[in-house]
């Protein structure tokens, strides 16, 4: 008799608990905390993995350091939860993580039926295969009957799936739950090729055993794949302070403010468009629920984009001059809404 | 009587007893129901659509085994894609429960061995297996046991029509050529078997008349064998067998079996095998040493000793908890996921969630395949265990 009134009891609380999740803005309850919860890959270099210190170092990491500083006034108070591809969204929705920036496509079918919101690209990617040097293939379409080796539940996944019917060759997947599991099996021979999104390519084969130089990405680009960080949706200003964080650091390359100029351009700004963004000038910070430095601590401790590509991105092999993650007054796609 | 009917109402315990277990209830059902309410009032604030309407929808990828369904890319549903899950996980649990019981025992029998070395070597196995993690030992024969030490395919080993390689097990599947030799061949197969079934009844009459045995499974197993294989050649062979052929990249046609499907059977044989053996030794133990001397004066071969006397009544002892080890080997193949085994949970509860985000619908009905299997082979097993228990009269 106790026992199921303890029960009842436990379980009518649990019910209150649930219900009291939902509200409540995610400001708040980051600054009420001190601390960003970021969920982020973990295992994909230049993107989201440790290293040798245990930080969590690329360019996904970067952009939850940047809404740290941009919030708390500290880049280091991030707390990074690796998740894997499946767990990912469910984190977000149930309040587990603040933002999700684990190098995640923006489609329509999450962005309407999964209760989230994409906010802006860190990264700009599409999908390619990669397989061994010695294969001697040269083509996606010299692909007919292999077996590949691919992270299930990504998009990844159908993007295969329609390509390969598309020009009518057949194929075996191999599913695993994690990227590096999908690296282990292409080593291994469980598959002939490994598909992902070209920049994860480049970051497996630096981890392989036969390095960089001994496997093929091949030519073909079989989909567009852009990547950004996911905010929960119906907290439109946490979305919007996600959002603009990324945006000031792209618009800080544009302005030519780098963590090593914003101290001598917050004292003598050479433009408006500078003071705005380094704070002396307008309401900016205040606008979004933030303090007037927002955007100088972002940039002070993180970096402008540029800086963050070239530590992170740079590092595993993928040159940005003239690529789609370029600037678009250099000829790439990486355009910001002005901050003013 | 009369004197009872005069206790007020809130003072007679069963009736106070009754209303507070009432109010328990009341209770626990509208902590559920508020919990359930919760959820969907809160899915509904968050934009977030649930719902069984995904089912009709074509499933958009593909998937790479399925033995007994056709699935094809572009056509097969999401629905399909959970009847595939099931299949896979029913197959591997299969496999699982018979390699594992036979292995089992095998450990279970040789650990009571008088031979110091033999049961020593049993404890050892024993010991090893069951204390490391599961999900560690399936990663490990397959990532750094089989995967390395098998050739690609192009340089398979092979055995006759046979191919092993790093993909899996490639083997020829018989076809039917000729439908009317089948039936011919199948029907005079139903005839064999009956002569057979007539055979050993026979025998046993003869056997409790005269007390004279014939081997009746030996014969039997030469008739099906032998016979068979003569009536085949009678029915003018109807089979043709479709070979697996070395394409660009792996085999095509004959029959496959899947290297993650054959990692994931090993492990999981090898782990459950480590606890059923333990059952075995119990039950063994368990009858007393004065059944077998009884047994031995009463005249039984030593083999007979254990067929007829050891072995029923050890049952009794083994079987209830190796129920609870069949059910962890069913539920042990969900960790599939880390070897790329197509089971239910890879690609109901890992693949189509994320794709579609119906988490409370997909898990609840992962939830409820589990369980259904789970309760069927305790019924299953319970049955046969209340078949074998002594009966008391």
């Amino acid at each position: 008799m106790k026992f199921s009134a303890k029960i009842a009891t436990t379980v009518a609380a649990s019910a209150v608990a649930v219900a009291q999740v939902a509200s409540a803005g995610t400001l708040d309850d980051v600054k009420a905390r001190g601390e960003l919860k970021c969920g982020v890959s973990g295992g994909v270099p230049g993107f989201s993995a440790p290293d040798d210190a245990g930080r969590m170092q690329g360019i996904d990491a970067a952009v939850c350091d940047a809404v740290a500083a941009a919030v708390l006034g500290d880049a280091s108070k991030v707390t990074f939860i690796p998740l894997t591809a499946k767990e990912r969204f469910t984190a977000l929705a149930s309040g587990e993580v603040d933002v999700l920036s684990r190098n995640t496509t923006h489609t329509l079918t999450r962005e309407a039926s999964l209760g989230l919101n994409f906010t802006y690209y860190n990264y700009i990617d599409g999908q390619g295969f990669m397989v061994m040097k010695d294969s001697g293939i040269k083509s996606t379409l010299e692909l007919d009957g292999a077996s590949i080796c691919v992270q299930a539940g990504t998009t990844t996944e159908l993007n295969m799936a329609d390509y390969f019917r598309n020009n009518n060759m057949s194929f075996t997947p191999v599913g695993y739950e994690t990227s590096s599991q999908t690296r282990e099996g292409f080593e291994g021979g469980a598959c002939d090729v490994l598909t992902s999104d070209k920049s994860q390519l480049a970051a497996l084969s630096t981890e392989m055993k036969v390095g960089p130089a001994g496997v093929t990405i091949l030519p073909e680009t079989i989909s567009k794949e852009p990547l950004g960080p996911v905010v929960r949706q119906g907290d439109d200003q946490w979305m919007d302070i996600v959002a603009m964080t990324l945006y000031a650091l792209i618009n800080a390359e544009e302005l030519g403010i780098t963590s090593g100029n914003i101290d001598n351009l917050k004292a003598n700004p050479s433009n408006p468009n500078v003071a705005r963004l380094v704070g002396t000038e307008g309401n900016m910070g205040e606008l979004l629920g933030l303090g007037a430095d927002w955007s100088y601590n972002a940039i002070k401790q993180v970096g402008n984009y540029g800086e963050i590509y070239e530590r992170t991105v740079a590092k595993i092999g993928i040159p940005r001059a003239g690529s789609v993650n370029d600037l678009w007054t250099r000829g790439g796609i990486l355009y910001a809404p002005p901050i003013r | 009587m009369t004197e009872r009917t005069r206790i007020p109402l809130h003072r007679d315990p069963k009736f106070r007893a009754l209303v507070i277990q009432i109010l328990a209830l009341a209770f626990v059902v509208y902590g559920f129901y508020s919990l359930f309410q919760t959820t969907v009032d809160n899915l509904v604030a968050r934009g977030i659509q649930t719902g069984t309407s995904f089912f009709d929808e074509v499933a958009p990828f593909q998937i790479g085994f399925s033995p007994f369904f056709d699935y094809k890319l572009g056509e097969s549903t999401y629905i399909d894609v959970f009847f595939v899950g099931i299949q896979n996980t029913i197959l591997v649990a299969v496999l699982g429960i018979v390699a594992a019981t036979l292995l089992g025992f095998f450990i279970g029998v040789v650990r009571l061995s008088p031979n110091w070395l033999i049961s020593r070597g049993a404890l050892a196995y024993i010991e090893i297996f069951r204390n490391v993690p599961l999900l560690l030992q399936i990663m490990f024969w397959n990532f750094a046991i089989f995967l390395p030490s098998l050739p690609a395919p192009k340089n398979s080993i092979e055995m006759g029509a046979f191919y092993l390689n790093a993909r899996g097990f490639h083997t020829p599947l018989p076809v039917i050529e000729d439908s009317t030799g089948f039936a011919l061949w199948m029907a005079m197969l139903a005839v064999l078997c009956v002569g057979l079934i007539v055979f050993a009844r026979r025998a046993k009459v003869r056997f409790q008349e005269t007390g004279q045995q014939l081997p009746v499974v030996w014969i039997s197993l030469g008739a099906i064998i032998g016979g068979g294989y003569l009536l085949y050649l009678i029915a003018g062979s109807p089979l043709i067998f479709d070979e697996p052929v070395l394409g660009r990249f792996n085999f095509k046609g004959g029959g496959q079996l899947p290297l993650p499907l054959f990692s994931l059977w090993f492990a999981l044989t090898l782990y459950t095998a480590a606890f059923i053996a333990e059952n075995v030794r119990a039950g063994i133990q368990s009858v007393s040493h004065g059944q077998t001397e009884a047994s031995h004066a009463l005249g039984l071969s030593r083999k007979d000793t254990v067929r007829l006397v050891t072995i029923p009544q050890a049952l009794r002892v083994i079987i209830p908890p190796t129920i609870s080890q069949y059910l962890n080997l069913t539920k042990n193949s969900s960790l599939a996921v880390a070897v790329g085994y197509e089971e239910l949970v890879a690609v109901w509860a890992g693949i189509t969630l994320n794709q579609t985000g119906q988490a409370l619908v997909i898990i609840g009905m992962t939830v409820a395949v589990y369980e259904c299997l789970s309760l069927f082979t305790s019924f299953v097993l319970n049955w046969y265990n209340k078949r074998i228990q002594l009966t008391e009269r």
